[in-house]
């Protein structure tokens, strides 16, 4: 199958290699949560909700008592797929993406802040088209920042892939099960370091470090966006509050 | 919207915009321009050497007559609390929020995040635990609270040792999932290396101080360091209810808001005679609205009377409920709305719904919601208009 149209150079959904999907956020859509936010790229569609800091539930999980326990659990909506499938709570896929979740956000959280505390991360993916664990972390991202918790820097997330010899931006769901290589980069976009680096395939030296650059840009178009989305979230809060 | 779950119609949804497309031209450009995300870097001017970051261990080796302004910490404690941290020499937030600049300290004030207790707030919590000799309590914060025995008033009123028989009968006083009243006496989470010196160059000779920075926020301001070592390190926030307007709160309903829609001020109980109810602002976002009770010197003089009534007194007349209801719903009408919660402002809220005809269940409709952000538009354009007046 071609998934870059030779003549026209557009991608099956009809976008240049290194676009992206249009993204959408919003802060504040879970009502009980500290922290909560909706984020989609294109397609895919992910909620998160932040509750903490708070009080350590379960005191066996306490690694030290300086700083705060960061947990995440992910999961798919049933609804999210195309087949509608019953998920097991804890299959291995969704423990891995929690894992990867947990730790990319941790390395900007400044846990060391919030001693003998927990924060919870939930996201739930609420329409898969590719790129899920891009979305979470953009979503989690959103949702602590909005949480009140402080970070070192926005964390975003993009993938990247390469087929028919094209480095591609942002796969979805029909690229991606391609069988293609797979470049997922998370970055702390102001201090330009690279927090997740996930690849599915085999790739030369030369063409991955393209792809990741495209990956890395359209993390940095995300953050970009992402800080928008904040700085008129608290503009408002700060007007409506007088 | 967060907490309403609201169905606006066309008409209402460009009304609501109308208000608070206005409410937002009456803020001065210079707040909102303040208003700062994570990872965004906040100006300062470096030539006047505002803030400077000198790790604790170089502390003896700062020259007296030098400094201009020096915080020594570490350089991660600096951002305890203010929302900012050091990259490469700039002062960078590390939260979402507006940046306050009080005279050379720079930070983040956040608006929504959890409860920072500062000594002496007056808070409401919920009992969550009972443990040996104290209790524990929810109050938003990112530990639960510590209720000593020891720092509580018994009701019988006498100062004395707390006996094992005090603690048994714990119970008594508050039990699980009860709501009390209490004020914070110390928010210490601080380790003595955390500690920061302030020395401020506006003084002839400069002082140094040990500020311990609490999760509070709080600047507890110490003249010794040795005074530090003093206190514990368990964390915990200790809290005390010493005086009889603390306790239990019965009869009404507890709302919970964000922390950043009540202001500290000097007064945070309130009793709205002509409804017959208490209110209570609790700093930490927890909002106690229920039936009025009798504190203090009046309790004696009424004592016999309540005795009589006392049958009477069990249950809550429905004319006084109905006000808890209506004043309840005033607050979350304006607490969905973000609007800083005043007691005039809620009254004001509460009224308007009487004289509008609204009831108190239509309090959460659209169409009031609507109202109110108007109303608060246009209390707003007035007050402005008197300040300028008035200058």
């Amino acid at each position: 199958m071609e998934y870059v149209n030779p003549l026209t150079g557009f991608r099956v959904d009809g976008r240049r290699p290194n676009e992206m999907r249009q993204l959408k956020a919003e802060v504040g859509v879970v009502a009980r949560a500290d922290g909560s936010a909706l984020f989609e790229m294109g397609n895919t569609r992910v909620i998160a909700a932040v509750y903490g800091p708070r009080e350590i539930q379960n005191k066996g999980q306490q690694v030290n008592n300086k700083e705060a326990l960061v947990r995440c659990e992910y999961r798919m909506a049933e609804f999210s797929t195309g087949d509608r499938r019953r998920k097991p709570k804890g299959d291995r896929r969704s423990t891995e993406i929690s894992l990867v979740i947990r730790q990319t956000m941790e390395a900007s959280i400044l846990t060391d802040l919030m001693p003998r505390s927990q924060i919870d991360i939930f996201v739930q993916v609420l329409q898969a088209d590719g790129g899920t664990r891009s979305a979470c972390i953009n979503a989690a991202t959103l949702a602590l920042a909005d949480a009140g918790i402080p970070m070192r820097d926005i964390v975003t997330s993009c993938s990247a892939g390469y087929l028919c010899s094209t480095p591609l931006l942002d796969l979805n769901y029909v690229e991606d099960s391609a069988g293609g290589p797979d470049v997922t980069v998370g970055i702390l976009a102001k201090m330009d370091k690279v927090t997740l680096l996930q690849m599915d395939a085999k790739l030369p030296m030369d063409t991955f470090e393209s792809v990741m650059g495209l990956a890395i840009e359209g993390c940095k178009a995300i953050a970009t966006y992402i800080r928008e989305v904040l700085l008129e979230n608290t503009k408002r809060l700060e007007y409506q509050r007088g | 919207m967060r907490d309403l779950n609201l169905s606006l119609n066309q008409t209402q949804r460009v009304r609501l915009e109308a208000a608070l497309h206005e409410l937002q031209s009456l803020v001065p450009a210079a707040a909102s321009a303040a208003a700062v995300t994570v990872a965004d870097t906040i100006p300062v001017n470096q030539e006047d050497n505002i803030l400077k970051y000198i790790s604790l261990s170089q502390e003896n080796t700062i020259q007296e007559d030098t400094i201009s302004l020096f915080v020594c910490a570490d350089e991660l404690v600096w951002c305890r609390g203010h929302g900012t941290s050091d990259q490469d020499g700039e002062v960078v937030a590390t939260l979402c929020g507006v940046v306050e600049r009080v005279n050379k300290l720079v930070y983040v004030r956040t608006l929504r995040a959890r409860y920072k207790p500062e000594v002496g707030d007056i808070i409401v919590g919920r009992v969550i635990e009972i443990a040996p000799k104290r209790w524990r309590l929810e109050i938003n914060f990112s530990q639960d609270a510590v209720l000593m025995l020891s720092s509580m008033n018994l009701p019988d009123g006498i100062q004395r040792r707390r006996t094992a028989v005090d603690e048994l009968n714990m119970r008594s006083i508050f039990v699980e999932n009860d709501v009390i009243c209490v004020s914070t006496i110390l928010a210490l989470s601080v380790e003595v290396d955390n500690c920061f010196i302030f020395c401020f160059s506006d003084f002839k000779s400069v002082f140094a101080y040990v500020v311990v920075l609490t999760h509070a926020d709080t600047l507890r301001v110490i003249n010794h360091q040795a005074e530090v070592r003093g206190f514990q390190h368990d964390g915990s926030l200790h809290l005390q209810a010493r005086s009889e307007k603390y306790g239990k709160l019965e009869r009404g309903q507890l709302l919970m808001v964000p922390p950043y829609l009540v202001k500290r001020k000097k007064q945070h109980f309130h009793n709205l005679a002509q409804y017959d109810v208490d209110l209570i602002l609790g700093c930490n976002g927890f909002i106690w609205v229920g039936e009025h009770v009798l504190v203090g010197e009046n309790v004696k003089t009424t004592e016999d009377r309540q005795k009589y009534s006392n049958e009477a007194e069990n249950f809550t007349p429905l004319e006084t409920r109905k006000h808890i209801c209506r004043l309840a719903n005033a607050i979350r009408v304006l607490s969905a709305l973000g609007f800083t919660l005043t007691v005039e402002l809620i009254i004001e809220t509460a009224e308007a719904s009487v004289s509008s005809n609204v009831e108190v269940n239509d309090m959460l409709g659209a169409e009031f919601y609507v109202q109110t952000a108007e109303r608060e538009a246009k209390r707003r354009a007035a007050l402005l208009r008197k300040k300028k007046g008035g200058r």
